[in-house]
């Protein structure tokens, strides 16, 4: 049995999961999608900033393009901490492409000039 | 070989580095904290009291009266922000308005100006006061100062004049030879003809290092609240309580910044290195203060802070010498006030040991800081005009601009740190508390000290704001 | 001195909308000034999404969100200088500014804008005692030093205050390799988003204590530890709960209160609930052609809804500059009423609109209740809600067709 808060809607239903994928405590039906999917292959964005050479910032704000695999969330980051970008960038470039195989980009959220 | 050391760069140390420094003679400050004025200088009630409270016959009272008229001129000629307020001291009970005629008369023996005031008079004067108020005494002489310009000021003026000033350097050990002191600190060794030792609350280690006679001081903790910047009318002198013999009281007084500072308790410790303050210790101090002013806005309330008080057991300041070793010991209130005449006391012990020959090209002046709030538009676009980062602001509680925090870092005794910049230009003492403009500030430092960001701290090096660069640091570790 | 129809004080996302907003209907000399050296007010630092669900129905992160308004602005003929100061605002609309480049300025306006955001409560304001040292800032100020100069403040991290910037912080510190030890809250339940909860806490690991805040704070020259304990309901510590945590970084997330300096000290009326300018329908302050909106009126919780306010802002003021904003008062004032922290507007004039959006917040989580909407002591309608929380802004649209003058007040009931 496993207990969980919802995050579909600002409700936050607790929530309880079984060994048998029976949910209960949910408010509506997205609640028993939600427990389901997060028991089983949870997933979630990164957002984070990589090194950026450039004379006005120091870091660039990048976020992943798609959610991934939440036990991978210290290797992309790993990944993400490597990367060493320089100006000009234009917002939604692509850092880096295929991060990890997982099918997943890391793009950047701003556009930084010089 | 120097003629004089001066151990402390405290309010006492730099008044007696500026006074001598008029004369020919090479002059050295010690000075163990990463800044001039870093301990009790800048954490008291920034009173120039008018020497009503001492005892008569006392050092106090004697140098308390004499020091508060010299400051009118002092403050002019160094630009320190410094305004005669005047005082009242409130009775809201009969037994303390009984104390009131005792002290109308220590002020007439101490030769201090005073008045008694009625009810009717006090609440016209002051209408944010208690209504049960009884009766006051009114000290006109009574004045308000920045204590963080005013030794910054000192200093830079004595150094411009030639005298010399190591900081984060402790004295060790002193020994007596011959014809001199030899004086050992963690990295250095001097010889001096004279010690002046003004080292505050460590002013007992530092006797005892060489004198027979020893001395001890005792912490005397005070706490107190800050109040932000509010328009409506609040107070506009400085109020006290009666004195006890635990002190002055609590006092509620505006700062020279437009500010209000209310405290200070008074409670004996016993390390002289903690600073802490207390939930109980400033609930009462708010009572007591509740007790004058009893509409007091904390919703404006933007820090709390603690001082120590170098407390001796005479109560009294000690200020004497024996072969050239000069202690300016135990100078808790009225030690602001009286430090201009506690340094001419002490020009008059050292003139028994040396020879004043004035220098020629003395600068008694300090250059005044720009001060862009309280200039017309004119002048201030012609001085932007010459210095473009004058216009750009990076306080926005204080309005301080680039071009003032620059200046402050590069004059003789300039900042080197993020409390540096905040004693002598402001930012990061407002309402924000540095949450809007330490970025900016640690930038300007970083920039004009040629320091990669993360070693620009708040004080001293072990005082870090930035522990360490993310990403494994990268190519980016300088500006 | 220039003369400008709509000054507008602040570049961030109230700024930029309400600026964007103005324009559309017609203002014609408009000026935003912002004191950082790029639009886009606090969004920049906020990397992370969650910005637009409303708006563009996206997940956007916060710089995105401000990109997307920035070109907006670029493509219009307004105004805007950066790096610049406002420093005094007088009542007849003069704006006194300060940058490098023009020096000391005045302009007259004839409305002005406050979109100057808001600032974070900070230690000194709460009064936790003991030592003052380095290592105890608000967590805006920690994500500034994160994610624009790429600096950690520590590795040891103590948060106080579960609201999501907090949260935020705690996710963005774990993930730059920091330890996140833990999350103080000194009410009996989180003020942060659920969702924030599971990503940000639960994720890794980070437990949240509910009830607890920070006794006092140690450390010589830098933090070195804290004392957290438990409180009981009237927030008095409880004695054996203490706890001291080895720390270097005491994260504070304890409140944002709108930043209005320049138009307290001329006097404008303050609501004390919200600390934000009292407002009318219009967006107006008390003193007439100066208006307010986003953090700076109060304190949102979603971008989303500061740009729609801010767009009813902008509207507003081009009413007001083409006389059509009724003069004659037809008004309602507002009340909160029971478990209600503020409503807003504070006055309305049902001449001014037909549909008018009242703002709220209620001041615990309340499940299955209710909302009354009383008018003069009638009951006007009657709400059912599955849930509201303090955390979240609630916003209720009524015809003004259906008010009257008088007072409308908001309340919470059981049944």
């Amino acid at each position: 049995m496993r207990e969980l808060i919802c995050i579909v809607c600002p409700r936050g239903c607790r929530l309880k999961i079984n060994d048998k994928m029976m949910v209960t405590g949910n408010y509506c039906k997205r609640g028993e999608t939600y427990a389901r999917n997060e028991i089983t292959k949870p997933m979630r964005m990164i957002t984070s900033t990589v090194v950026i050479e450039s004379k006005i910032l120091d870091r660039l704000p990048v976020c992943t393009d798609k959610p991934i695999p939440k036990e991978q969330i210290f290797a992309v980051m790993e990944a993400i901490n490597q990367v060493v970008v320089k100006a000009p960038i234009k917002i939604h470039d692509v850092i880096i492409e295929n991060v990890l195989n997982l099918g997943v980009n890391i793009i950047a959220t701003r556009t930084v000039e010089i | 070989m120097y003629d004089v050391i001066i151990i402390g760069a405290g309010v006492n140390g730099a008044f007696i580095a500026r006074d001598l420094a008029k004369y020919q003679l090479k002059i050295l400050v010690i000075e163990k904290e990463n800044d001039v004025g870093d301990v009790t200088s800048c954490a008291n009630s920034a009173i120039i009291h008018s020497g009503y409270d001492p005892h008569p016959n006392t050092l106090k009272a004697k140098l308390n009266v004499l020091g508060n008229a010299m400051y009118d001129e002092i403050c002019r000629d160094l630009d320190v922000e410094f305004s005669r307020l005047g005082s009242l001291t409130l009775a809201f009970s009969d037994e303390e308005a009984e104390q009131i005629p005792f002290l109308m008369e220590r002020a007439q023996k101490n030769g201090v100006p005073v008045q008694l005031l009625n009810h009717d008079e006090i609440l016209s004067m002051e209408p944010k006061i208690n209504k049960q108020v009884k009766s006051a005494l009114f000290a006109p002489s009574t004045g308000i100062i920045n204590p963080f310009e005013l030794v910054v000021a000192l200093m830079e003026n004595a150094m411009e004049n030639g005298v010399e000033l190591h900081l984060n350097e402790e004295v060790m050990k002193i020994i007596k030879e011959d014809n001199c002191y030899k004086i050992f600190s963690q990295c250095g060794e001097y010889s001096t003809k004279v010690v002046v030792n003004a080292a505050g609350l460590f002013a007992d280690q530092i006797n005892n290092m060489i004198m027979d006679s020893k001395e001890t001081i005792i912490p005397r903790k005070g706490e107190y609240f800050v109040l932000d910047h509010f328009s409506e009318p609040f107070v506009s002198h400085v109020l006290f309580s009666i004195p006890t013999d635990q002190g002055k009281g609590v006092l509620v007084a505006p700062t020279t910044s437009q500010n209000y500072l209310i405290g200070p308790s008074s409670h004996f410790i016993n390390e002289k290195d903690d600073f802490s303050t207390n939930q109980d210790i400033l609930s009462q101090v708010l009572v007591s203060a509740q007790r004058m002013v009893n509409k007091i806005p904390m919703g404006k309330l933007i820090r709390e802070f603690a001082g120590l008080r170098a407390f001796h057991v005479s109560n009294d300041f000690v200020i004497n010498h024996q072969d050239g070793f000069i202690n300016v010991l135990g100078m808790q209130s009225p030690g602001l006030a009286s430090a201009p005449a506690t340094s001419k006391m002490v020009m008059g012990f050292i003139k028994t040991y040396l020879p004043f020959v004035e220098k020629q090209n003395y600068k008694s002046k300090r250059r005044p800081l720009y001060r862009l709030n309280r200039l017309e538009s004119e002048e201030r676009n012609r001085l932007i005009k010459e210095h473009p980062s004058l216009g750009n602001i990076v306080c926005r509680c204080e309005q301080v601009s680039e071009g003032e925090v620059v200046d402050a870092i590069h004059r003789l005794c300039g900042a080197t740190s993020i409390k540096g910049v905040k004693k002598r230009v402001r930012p990061g003492a407002g309402k924000c508390q540095g949450g809007f403009c330490e970025p900016l500030i640690m930038r300007i430092l970083a920039r004009e000290l040629k320091q990669p960001l993360n070693k620009i701290n708040y004080d001293n090096q072990k005082s870090y704001i930035l522990l360490e660069k993310t990403k494994g640091g990268g190519q980016h570790d300088e500006l | 001195m220039m003369n400008y129809d709509l000054v507008v004080i602040g570049g961030g996302s109230a700024g930029l909308a309400s600026a964007i907003s103005a324009f559309d209907q017609g203002v014609k000399k408009i000026l935003i000034l912002e004191k950082d050296l790029y639009l886009g007010g606090i969004l920049l630092q906020c990397i992370h999404n969650g910005f637009g669900l409303t708006k563009y129905k996206e997940e956007l992160t916060g710089p995105e969100y401000a990109d997307r308004y920035v070109n907006e602005l670029k493509i219009r003929a307004i105004d805007f200088k950066v790096q610049t100061m406002v420093l005094k605002i007088t009542p007849d609309l003069q704006v006194h500014f300060s940058n490098a480049r023009d020096g000391y300025q005045i302009v007259q306006s004839k409305a002005i804008i406050m979109a100057t955001g808001c600032s974070e409560r900070t230690r000194g304001a709460i009064n936790i005692p003991g030592d003052r040292v380095p290592g105890v800032l608000t967590a805006g100020l920690a994500q500034k030093y994160l994610n624009i100069d790429g600096y950690l403040v520590g590795k040891r991290i103590f948060i106080l205050g579960s609201g999501d910037i907090g949260l935020i912080m705690a996710r963005r510190m774990t993930l730059e390799g920091a330890t996140v030890l833990g999350v103080a809250e000194i009410m009996p339940y989180s003020n942060g988003l659920s969702r924030n909860i599971v990503q940000c806490l639960q994720d890794f690991n980070i437990p949240l204590f509910l009830k607890h805040t920070v006794k006092r704070i140690i450390g010589k020259h830098h933090l070195e530890k804290i004392v957290v304990a438990e409180v009981d309901d009237h927030f008095n510590f409880v004695s054996g709960t203490e706890r001291e945590w080895e720390v270097d970084t005491l994260m504070l997330s304890v409140g944002l209160i709108p930043s209005i300096p320049l138009i307290e000290n001329i006097g404008v009326l303050v609501n004390p609930k919200t600390k934000g300018p009292l407002v009318d329908e219009s967006f107006m302050t008390s003193i007439p052609g100066l208006f307010a909106c986003g953090n700076a009126l109060h304190v949102h919780d979603l971008v989303d809804f500061v740009s729609l306010e801010a767009e009813k802002t902008g509207l507003a003021v081009a009413r007001y500059l083409n006389d059509s904003l009724k003069q004659d008062y037809k008004l309602l004032k507002t009340q909160a009423g029971k478990d209600l922290l503020y409503v807003l507007p504070n006055t309305v004039n049902l001449n001014n609109l037909e549909r008018i959006n009242f703002n709220f917040r209620v001041s615990r989580p309340l499940y299955d209740s209710y909302l009354n909407i009383i008018v003069n002591g009638k009951l006007l309608k009657k709400i059912k809600k599955a849930f509201m929380l303090p955390a979240e802004m609630e916003s209720i649209e009524l015809a003004t067709s259906l008010l009257e003058e008088g007072v409308l007040e908001i309340e919470v009931a059981d049944a």
